[in-house]
């Protein structure tokens, strides 16, 4: 088999996190890096290999590239039909992420040695990247929805423990608790979806008979839709994003590899696997996740409007973002290439967006290590500085903002060409929250680079520009920023499997470019200066609204309200005193009869062997008679 | 009559010929010589085990008064281990000045009465049973009363031959019974005329009465307690393993091939039997304090599981049976050989005297926890699946009741089991047990026991191994 090979994409990662894991404290910090690094650096060769191999092997007669199965053993047999199993499935989407948490990964890991060095638990650091690495590979290469949950599970695992890796402070903790138990919830509609799935479907697989599902009726928009809870939870859809934000709390590399490209996009991934159940039987859900995905990315685009901490704005970005590919593929309104244009769109942009979001998120990094400070208050005037950073940032800024030619303009066009497509509204929507993008991200680059410098804190602590380990990946991802877009990515994965040209809508682009240009102008006018009176004013005038959404619209009091309020007071306080009271009662009644029982029969117990004689005795005629009786 | 018969009943004749070595050398010798005494016997006995190890076949010899199983070797092989193990623990006791010269007897009077079992187990006729488990007792009173110029231990001794002498007179009086209503004690013969007369049902009772002293079913029971507390901790420790482990598989041979007619009368009363010993024995560990009476409650509720082996008459429950006793075997003197230990350097049986163990003795501690925990049948440990498979039998033979009011006293259990954990762990103590380190042959014997405890559970071979054996009605 061609791809037996692939097993050790997972099973590396696996043993370097077992490795620095258990022995990393006794290793150099730079022998732990360097293992760490080395693995990804050999899966990341493995995984471009796998794709050339997969993508070169040429299509299959139907047109589509057949998906390959080079690993699966079954693992828990239920029945004949229903098991879980463990493996290796390859298909254009799988392989095309392979390449994206690849690429990302060893970037962060060749990052974080200039930008972890010195850290108390660098080991760890490494340890828990390489757990990560394993899991979101194993994720992504899952053969059925059930191995899919149990990496989930362990990407979620991984998140809370890199989230936390400052243990020592308490809003680490606080994040990490709070990214956890939120998605955790989440992953509970991802079970019952699943459950509900493998009932009805019969199967885990991801390709089960029609005839199961056409029985199966109402029952599977439900399960997808459950699924689709789960996926709303990791990809931090409206109301369930409040986690994203707090987990910046965590190393900013982790930040750019979890929270930026990789775990965050599992439950875009998600809705793309199930893509060709959801078109055909629960095409309604769909389209309901599309409207969920434009609220969010419309709230989020407005909270990073106003946020002043650099990796909130690129957190709300981020949810922003993500909230576009789960339009695009909420958009599809068929199978074939052409209405299901959204599907490819959301694939792209997943793959565009991972690189320039990990290169924001570097970025960001590397002027966090620079001004030890995450507020847009302690930069400014940075581009003297960090010519490498700002530059990069800046093509950073341009591909999301979308400005072509860097990659953020060919995905996001497609995105939009599909909204029109489904509707004009949405279309329109989408357009002009794409025009926020480009202003919240101008405002982010002008305070950083330009602006009002904080002379007096430059001046004590003078910033410089990032060691080569930190700036080598971010030329490197600018570099994939450039060219991404030009990559005939509709060639390689589309809804149906056939072969899709990209072509550009003139009309969306250019209302596109011309909308992001708009953006840009105004936040150069308003930001760019030292003084900055027209963003002090609208500050001034809009006060409220300024205030609400410097506050994220008060969603994390408002959740704080229903769990503390509602939840503990009306339905936890009754059932702890009923627990309390009714069943813990019960059963110490039923402890205190044993115990008011065993001191009864000790009776028996005299120590005269006379007594005990006639017990004997008296036992075996009692159950003569019985037996005689019966 | 052929004389060569004789090498066919290879456990028993290599068992005899240990047991006239051992004697030997105990008359024969002394001071510095008797140094290799344990040693010596616990590489004979090993090597008893592994020249006996293979199953084999089918024996019938003598006319019929022996008859031996595939399944009876296993059973012997599994006591004779338990005896090895006993042997290991037994020797910080025999070491001391008190006991020394007493060391020949111990093992002497021990084979002897693993020799009885023997017998007792591959007996086809009711006489050859019959001496048989007399050979099993009357030198096992001897052992209980090895202190003997210990007030308990004499006490202990004394009461448990008068006890076995009542229940042997039962016995009798119900096989005689078998024999005035079939005219025949050979095994072979009797089931054919049994139909559950009057006569018959009293012979039944009165011949479990008997074997129910042996296994300590209730209310057959009440001489173990005192005799557990008062006998040396390693005779305790063989009580309550090899000599049960014998009794039960030979009621179930028993019942199934000889009182097989009566099939209705006897799983009716072992129905009985098993919820009182199990809820009884439970009852009365609750609030024990000395540790050997604690154990010895345990054991007879440990009784009450066994015999679900033994109600369905299968199969199923043979196997079970023989892998509960193996699983018991292990867990069981596990926790006596911490006991026994434990008493003879601190001289503490009681459980407040285990207060803050952990503290001093952590690996002895985690020992007593596995062994604990086994016995209370929690997962992955051995005990879990050999309460598993036994309530499997108990429930495939249709008794659910049974197996549900045996799943409700695991709970019970589960809480005496825990004190002594809690014990070990939690209660802090002003004086625990200062730190000590064993001497070889009990780090051999907790080794093993230990090995068992995990191996047994995670090893589904052993268990279909033995299942290859087993047969029912």
């Amino acid at each position: 088999m061609e791809f037996n090979y692939t097993i050790l994409i997972l099973l590396l990662p696996m043993l370097s996190f077992l490795v620095l894991g258990l022995a990393g404290m006794r290793m150099k910090h730079k022998v732990a890096g360097a293992i760490g690094t080395t693995v990804l650096g050999i899966v990341a060769v493995l995984s471009y290999l796998t794709a050339y191999l997969y993508f070169g092997n040429g299509r299959s007669a139907d047109g589509t590239f057949a998906p390959q199965t080079p690993w699966n053993f079954e693992w828990l047999p239920f029945t004949t039909n229903l098991h879980i199993d463990m493996g290796i499935l390859l298909d254009p989407i799988s392989v095309m992420m392979l390449i994206v948490i690849s690429t990302v990964s060893l970037m962060v890991h060749i990052y974080s040695f200039g930008y972890m060095k010195g850290e108390v638990g660098f080991q760890r650091y490494y340890a828990f990247l390489s757990l990560f690495s394993f899991s979101m590979l194993g994720l992504v290469v899952a053969t059925n929805i059930f191995q899919m949950y149990v990496f989930w599970e362990l990407v979620g695992v991984s998140s809370y423990l890199l989230i936390g890796f400052y243990y020592t402070k308490p809003e680490a903790i606080a994040a990490s608790k709070k990214a956890f138990i939120v998605t955790r919830f989440a992953d509970l509609g991802f079970l019952i979806g699943i459950l509900i799935y493998g009932y009805y479907a019969g199967t885990f697989t991801f390709t089960p008979e029609t005839k199961m599902l056409v029985a199966a009726g109402g029952m599977i928009p439900w399960a997808l839709g459950l699924m689709f809870v789960g996926g709303a939870g990791k990809s931090a859809m409206f109301p369930l994003h409040i986690w994203l934000p707090d987990a910046m709390e965590g190393p900013t590399p982790v930040s750019a590899l979890i929270h930026a490209a990789t775990m965050v996009v599992a439950g875009v991934y998600l809705v793309a696997r199930m893509f060709p159940l959801f078109i055909v039987y629960a095409p309604d859900v769909l389209h309901w996740i599309a409207y969920l995905g434009v609220l969010t990315a419309f709230y989020a685009a407005a909270v990073a409007c106003v946020q002043t901490d650099i990796k909130r704005v690129l957190a709300f970005s981020t949810i922003s973002q993500i909230a576009f590919m789960v339009v695009a593929l909420g958009v599809c309104i068929g199978a074939d290439t052409h209405e299901g244009l959204g599907y490819m769109a959301g694939m792209f942009h997943l793959f565009t967006h991972a690189m320039f979001k990990a290169l924001l998120f570097l970025g960001a990094g590397a002027i966090i290590h620079a001004v030890h400070s995450n507020e847009m208050s302690a930069m400014g005037g940075l581009r003297k500085y960090m010519p490498i950073t700002h530059i990069t940032f800046l093509i950073a800024c341009l591909a999301i903002a979308g400005i072509p030619p860097f990659s953020g303009f060919f995905s996001k066009d497609e995105i939009l060409a599909a909204c029109f497509q489904f509707s004009p509204v949405v279309g329109w929507m989408m357009s002009i929250i794409a025009g926020m993008t480009a202003f919240y991200m101008f405002r982010l680059y002008y305070g950083i680079f330009w602006g009002k410098e904080n002379k007096e804190l430059h001046a004590h602590h003078t910033p410089h520009e990032a060691p080569v380990s930190m700036s080598f990946p971010l030329i490197f991802l600018a570099a994939v920023t450039c060219v991404a877009g030009f990559i005939p990515f509709g060639n390689f994965v589309s809804s149906n499997g056939q072969s899709y040209d990209i072509h550009l809508n003139a009309q969306v682009a250019i209302t596109s470019v011309c909308i992001a240009i708009v953006a840009i102008v105004l936040a150069t006018i308003m930001y760019l200066k030292e003084q900055q009176p027209i963003a002090d004013r609208l500050a001034a005038t809009f006060k409220t609204l300024h205030q609400a959404a410097y506050r994220r619209f008060y969603m994390d009091e408002i959740w704080m309200f229903v769990t503390k309020k509602i939840i503990f007071r009306c339905i936890s306080t009754p059932l702890a005193w009923w627990d309390r009271h009714v069943i813990d009662q019960f059963f110490n009644f039923t402890a205190w009869s044993a115990q008011a029982s065993a001191d009864e029969v000790r009776g028996m117990q005299s120590g005269r062997i006379q007594s005990y004689c006639i017990w004997f005795l008296v036992g075996a005629l009692v159950f003569t008679l019985m037996l005689l009786l019966i | 009559m052929n004389y060569l018969q004789f090498f066919d009943m290879s456990a028993e004749v290599s068992l005899i010929a240990l047991i006239l070595i051992v004697f030997l050398y105990d008359l024969f010798t002394e001071g510095k010589e008797r140094r290799g005494f344990h040693a010596l016997t616990c590489v004979l006995l090993g090597l008893h085990i592994v020249l006996n190890v293979c199953p084999g076949e089918e024996t019938v010899l003598f006319g019929g008064m022996y008859q031996s199983y595939a399944m009876t070797n296993i059973m012997k092989t599994i006591l004779a281990i338990g005896t090895l193990l006993v042997f290991l623990q037994a020797k910080n006791w025999l070491r001391r000045d008190d006991t020394r010269h007493k060391e020949g007897e111990f093992y002497v009077l021990t084979l002897c009465t693993l020799l009885g079992m023997n017998f007792m187990m591959s007996a086809g006729h009711f006489l050859m049973f019959f001496i048989g488990l007399e050979l099993a007792s009357i030198p096992m009173a001897c052992l209980v009363a090895m202190d003997k110029f210990k007030h308990e231990s004499a006490e202990a001794g004394a009461k448990y031959i008068m006890n076995a002498m009542f229940s042997s007179g039962l016995m009798l009086y119900g096989i005689s019974f078998v024999y005035g209503t079939v005219g025949t004690l050979y095994f072979a013969d009797v089931p054919a005329a049994f139909h559950g007369t009057p006569m018959q049902i009293l012979a039944l009772v009165f011949f479990f009465a008997g074997l129910g002293f042996k296994l300590s079913l209730v209310p057959f029971h009440l001489w173990t307690a005192d005799t557990y507390q008062g006998a040396p901790t390693a005779v305790t420790s063989y009580l309550s393993v090899v000599s049960k482990g014998a009794a039960a598989f030979t009621l179930l041979v028993i019942l199934t091939k000889v009182f097989g007619p009566m099939v209705e009368q006897w799983q009716a009363l072992l129905y009985a039997v098993i919820i009182i010993t199990i809820t009884l024995g439970n009852l009365m560990a609750l609030k024990q304090q000395n540790l050997k009476r604690f154990m010895a409650f345990s054991s007879i509720s440990q009784a009450g599981y066994i015999m679900l082996g033994v109600i369905g008459g299968n199969d199923l429950g043979m196997t079970s049976l023989v892998f509960y006793v193996l699983v018991y075997v292990a867990a069981n003197l596990a926790a006596f050989t911490v006991i026994n230990v434990i008493e003879q350097k601190s001289g503490k049986v009681d459980m407040d005297g285990y207060n803050g163990l952990y503290q001093t003795n952590p690996k002895l501690s985690f020992l007593m926890t596995l062994a604990l925990f086994s016995l209370a049948g929690i997962p992955p440990f051995a005990g879990f699946f050999s309460k598993f498979f036994i309530f499997a039998a108990a429930f495939k033979a249709g008794f659910y009741l049974v197996v549900f009011i045996a799943l409700l006293n695991t709970i019970i259990s589960l809480y005496y089991y825990l004190r002594i954990v809690k014990a070990m762990y939690i209660t802090p103590s002003d004086a625990p047990i200062a730190a000590f380190r064993s001497d070889c042959s009990t780090k051999l014997s907790l080794a093993l026991c230990t090995a068992g405890i995990i191996a047994l559970g995670l090893v589904s071979a052993i268990y279909d191994g033995i299942h290859l054996y087993a047969f029912g009605m």
